[in-house]
């Protein structure tokens, strides 16, 4: 049996009635494991404006590598209360805020027993102006594996640091997405 | 090695491109550089997993949320979650949002000349059932005028958010209405490239679940990227 996929339509600009309900910036309860870390960022357009409707979705393992989904198999410990699932809406400026723990690793792209990934976060972007969702990653600075993750290494070394957040001096994780320009940051397509 | 079971590419001419003209919001927010193509791995092929437990069983009226009932015509709409294949997702999250019955939402940016309802919020969610089967009682939404080119009109419709079973099937649509003269008129829908895949948007009318006396129902199925073979099958077909 073969099904006609379903189009993909643009969120509008009143998605917050949609997605603020569900809206979960802090990804990570109380007593997860793992680092806490906090990113911030703001999504610009093609004219440098901030975008102040926009949404940006988070999926991430825990900090032993394990996807909290009946398709991970990897022999790692699974937290009962650690979803992996972030939404955060932008703010009047543009900006977002999510706190979360870092990522451990996990298997790569042909799967069980592969070299592992650089700890990562999946992320996919809505906004009016977008007929369908953007793709992409977050990782993270001074991270060793990010020199052979399978991922990056797809991506041409000029436009890699799109994808990798910048330590800020007060601790927190940076990483601004920028739709368009000299700096656009790399969607993916998978 | 175990192998990863990868959901199959869209079929190309059933998704919009980013950059569409005639909707002009896409010029300032469309990506210009190529996308790069990554293979799918655990962290695409898995997702949020979610189940009945998330939701109230009243998150799908959108009719009972308020001292008093909306105004406007009183709908059902009801479907089911399948993949290319045709299987029922079952236990995946739909969010679903709305204008009231004059056009106009309940948000701070939509300065449309309308009647706000204060008995309309126009937000439900669902979760599907085990057969991938969904429902929300709601009214229906009006059209209304926005600024994307000399009088335009958004045909009235229904925002859905799905999350499937893995971030590799995320999907937010729009649900249309049948026989509404706007839709060859809407950017939004235009710029879906394959004629079916448009026809795919636009629901259709539910004599079978239509409540006599009490309200109409229409029919809405919303299908998923399918993936490649069934775990067996590749077991099966192991290099
Ligand atoms: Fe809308």
């Amino acid at each position: 049996m073969s099904l006609l996929l379903t189009a993909a339509q643009t969120v509008g600009p009143y998605v917050a009635i949609g997605f603020e309900k569900q809206s979960l910036p802090d990804v990570a309860p109380a007593g997860v494991a793992g680092e806490r870390v906090v990113i911030t960022g703001k999504i610009f357009d093609g004219d440098g404006q901030p975008v102040t409707d926009g949404v940006i979705e988070t999926w991430q393992a825990n900090s032993y590598g394990k996807y909290a989904h009946p398709d991970d198999t990897q022999e790692k410990l699974l937290e009962e209360n650690f979803r992996g699932f972030g939404r955060v809406l932008t703010d009047a400026q543009g900006g977002f805020r999510l706190t979360t723990i870092k990522p451990g690793k996990v298997a790569g792209p042909d799967g069980l027993g592969s070299k592992e990934q650089a700890p990562h976060i999946t992320v996919a972007i809505f906004m009016r102006g977008l007929l369908k969702h953007l793709m992409t990653r977050i990782y993270f600075p001074g991270e060793a594996a990010n020199a052979d993750d399978a991922v990056l290494n797809r991506v041409p070394a000029a436009r890699r640091a799109t994808l990798i957040a910048r330590k800020a001096a007060d601790g927190t994780l940076q990483w601004d997405v920028y739709l368009q320009g000299p700096n656009e940051t790399v969607f993916f397509d998978y | 090695m175990s192998h990863l079971n990868p959901y199959r590419k869209s079929y190309f001419d059933t998704q919009p491109d980013y950059r569409y003209p005639p909707y002009r919001s896409t010029l300032k927010r469309a990506p210009t550089q190529p996308l790069v193509q990554i293979p799918q791995t655990l962290s695409e092929i898995t997702g949020p997993v979610f189940s009945a437990r998330d939701v109230k069983d009243t998150d799908n009226d959108l009719t009972a949320q308020h001292a008093g009932a909306p105004i406007g015509e009183r709908m059902f709409v009801s479907g089911r979650v399948l993949d290319e294949n045709g299987r029922p997702v079952p236990n995946t999250l739909i969010e679903m949002w709305q204008a009231n019955a004059a056009g106009r939402y309940k948000h701070i940016v939509d300065d449309h000349d309308a009647p706000m309802d204060p008995n309309f919020t126009g937000f439900g969610r669902t979760v599907t059932d085990a057969n991938g089967h969904y429902r929300f009682k709601t009214i229906k939404p009006g059209a209304y005028p926005w600024r994307n080119h000399y009088n335009a009109w958004r045909p009235a419709h229904l925002h859905f958010s799905l999350f499937g079973q893995g971030f590799a099937q995320r999907l937010v649509t729009q649900m249309y209405f049948p026989g509404d003269p706007l839709l060859e008129f809407d950017p939004m829908v235009m710029s879906v490239p394959d004629e079916r895949a448009r026809q795919r948007l636009v629901s259709s009318f539910d004599w079978e679940n239509t409540v006599p006396e009490y309200a109409i129902a229409y029919h809405f199925d919303m299908i998923l990227r399918g993936r490649d073979a069934t775990p067996m099958e590749t077991k099966g077909n192991k290099k």
